[in-house]
């Protein structure tokens, strides 16, 4: 298992938000925490990041205790992709890439030519070399996605935690990001972790879903088993076709009521 | 490990030379007890493996040409290049000189690089210079001129040190209120000591800064949320209109001490002396070592407190540095030259536009640029009225009012968007 959490509570100002979540993501594979508005998956992320104090329960993250992990040794572990990343005016994409070198660099010393060999290798990899010296606040949306996870990727973690790594990105790009993940994951080996709306597409890319609402794991196992009409309009309060796809992946659509 | 229905697409040959080192999957994690080996010893070089990635059209078709020039593109990347540091530093030194030719003495050029030439030691040159001429060089315009340099440059390396720490582009030691709250500590140590208080004025001033930083965050994160960058300036505003109150009315309190004040107050860098320059110098050094080197951690902080952490990043204890450090510099010039405001604004802000925002290079740049530019400002301040003197600040403000002005318009795009 590269990712356990068993019986994780968070509270955040004083609210509960997760309640005894337990989740096993194993080496290799991508899991997909679904669920609607509210029902903590950011927060589940954010946890397994180690940014939340968290209750109860515990995380391990490639057989370490999270807890236990000084910040750096952790981003050595885990990176992490925000729903919203904050993106420098100004700051160029190598220079951004770059910062996902941080945890491998002195506190206050530079880095070395290797740091930058490696940012640079990553940017040809995702084919942004082109655009290395680029501002940030010069991208379209699918650039900037391919950017944040350069970042990540340049942190040469074994865990990657993507927060919506499709949100706000038209058709072609979603599918465009998700076969970029799902590539990298099969060449490098990375454990994917994502949270994610669209439950169509979860169902294609992930190998296993996790269902969160209401703070608790409702329901977790392969696309086929979650993706259920009665999950759906249990949990999302939606009426939904499901359809199996052509490879057994569910396919979801809406009905009207 | 992966599921039997997802394979990766065919490898398609990448227009970049150099295949990519994938990391091996038979090491999938990485020890956690890593913290303490070199960082070039923890990751293994797997085996290349050509991955195909599909890239927006516009990336590849200029992804060929760049990577080509890659391999030396990266080694400069984000760096402080040669070309605008010697600029910079051209700037700087044809200020100074410019700063030690003008004046009613009507020194030559020659004769002035001659006998600075001279204290070099174990070179002896001739400047020709009478007495009179050397205590002028040496007792008046040196100082003065350095002491234009050391302020300038600390000012606006002050303030590129609290753009980053607030990430705001309008935060400024003036703005922020760190220089009227040193201006209080550097007036109650003359109001309460008599005499020469010597290194008290620098560090009640000092501690006046922070007081004053401190004010101005607890307030601006008080007042709410919206525009955060223009909050935080009103109240820092409100914090040093308050603070220049309770100067004022230390100073009137103790009327028979006007004098002394004002002369402080007004001081700008006329009064300078080497004694001066003693007393500022070490505070001045320490906070410039300790500010450029947070520069790349600056960086780090730009992208926000969770994701600097997500990066291994403790953002609080790098935030507390650089306000240390960025009060020390402000307090160090409001200790010997009074309040100039908006050389913290506009010179780190030229800076990024002309050199790009990474704090590596925008506080180095800031700190040889705002010296160049306080060293012309006085320049002009003793000329535009001469035999006259206009008090630095004004001339500052001059420049810098019309100039935040940019700024606030360039940020608040920023903020829409």
């Amino acid at each position: 298992m590269t990712v356990a959490v068993r019986g994780l509570d968070v509270a955040l100002g004083g609210r509960p938000v997760l309640k005894g979540v337990s989740l096993e993501v194993p080496a290799g594979s991508w899991t997909a925490v679904i669920g609607p508005n509210g029902a903590g998956k950011s927060t589940l992320l954010r946890a397994v990041l180690g940014l939340l104090p968290c209750g109860a329960g515990e995380i391990a993250v490639a057989g370490a205790d999270l807890a236990a992990l000084k910040p750096r040794q952790r981003a050595r572990l885990v990176a992490y992709a925000p729903q919203s990343p904050n993106l420098p005016v100004g700051m160029t994409v190598f220079d951004y890439t770059l910062l996902g070198r941080s945890p491998y660099i002195p506190h206050l010393g530079r880095e070395s030519a290797r740091d930058r060999t490696i940012a640079g290798e990553v940017l040809d990899r995702l084919d942004l070399t082109g655009l290395a010296d680029r501002p940030l606040d010069h991208l379209s949306g699918g650039e900037r996605q391919r950017v944040v996870l350069a970042r990540a990727l340049a942190q040469q973690t074994s865990v990657l935690l993507l927060d919506e790594p499709t949100t706000a990105l038209d058709i072609g790009h979603q599918q465009q990001v998700m076969e970029l993940i799902d590539q990298l994951r099969l060449s490098d080996g990375l454990t994917v972790v994502t949270t994610i709306h669209d439950l169509t597409l979860a169902g294609q890319y992930a190998d296993d879903l996790v269902l969160l609402s209401g703070g608790r794991v409702a329901a977790a196992g392969t696309p086929g088993e979650v993706l259920t009409r009665a999950a759906i309009q249990e949990h999302f309060d939606a009426r939904v076709h499901v359809l199996p796809g052509p490879d057994g992946r569910p396919l979801l659509s809406l009905e009207r009521r | 490990m992966t599921s039997p229905d997802r394979e990766p697409s065919p490898a398609v040959p990448k227009d970049a030379p150099g295949a990519v080192p994938a990391r091996p999957k038979d090491v999938p994690d990485v020890p956690p007890d890593a913290e303490d080996v070199p960082p070039d010893a923890e990751d293994v070089p797997g085996r290349t493996e050509d991955v195909s990635v599909r890239g927006s059209q516009s990336a590849r078709g200029t992804g060929a040409a760049a990577g080509r020039r890659k391999d030396a593109d990266h080694r400069v990347r984000g760096r402080l290049r040669a070309l605008p540091l010697a600029v910079a530093l051209a700037l700087l030194a044809g200020s100074l000189l410019a700063g030690l030719v003008v004046g009613a003495a009507g020194l030559p050029v020659t004769g002035i690089l001659e006998a600075l030439a001279d204290r070099i030691p174990f070179v002896h040159v001739d400047s020709g210079f009478s007495v009179v001429d050397e205590n002028v060089l040496f007792q008046l315009r040196v100082p003065r001129v350095l002491m234009a340099a050391l302020v300038g440059g600390m000012l606006s390396m002050a303030g590129a040190g609290y753009q980053g720490v607030f990430r705001n582009p309008l935060a400024d030691p003036y703005l922020l209120g760190a220089a009227a709250g040193a201006g209080v500590g550097a007036t109650l140590v003359i109001v309460l000591v008599p005499g020469d208080p010597g290194y008290g004025v620098p560090l009640a001033a000092f501690a006046g800064a922070i007081l004053g930083v401190a004010m101005a965050y607890a307030l601006g994160s008080a007042a709410g949320r919206g525009n955060r960058a223009a909050t935080l300036v009103l109240a820092g505003v409100a914090v040093s209109s308050f603070l220049s109150a309770v100067q004022t009315f230390l100073q009137q309190v103790k009327a028979e001490e006007l004098q002394r004040i004002y002369s402080w107050i007004l001081g700008g860098v006329g009064s300078a002396d080497w004694h001066q320059l003693a007393l500022v110098a070490p505070y001045s050094l320490v906070s410039t070592v300790v500010l450029l080197a947070h520069g790349r951690l600056l960086d780090v902080l730009s992208v926000g407190d969770e994701e600097a952490a997500s990066l291994g990043l403790s953002a609080a204890r790098v935030r507390l540095t650089v306000l240390v450090a960025a009060s020390l510099a402000t307090a160090s010039a409001v200790a010997v030259s009074g309040l100039i405001g908006f050389v913290g604004i506009v010179v780190p802000h030229a800076v990024r536009r002309l050199a790009g925002g990474s704090y590596r290079v925008v506080l180095p740049l800031s700190l040889l640029g705002g010296a160049a530019f306080l060293e012309l400002a006085d320049l002009v301040a003793r000329t535009v009225i001469a035999p006259g003197e206009l008090p630095l600040g004004v001339v500052t403000a001059f420049v810098g009012g019309p100039f935040f002005v940019a700024v606030l318009r360039a940020s608040r795009r920023q903020v829409e968007t």
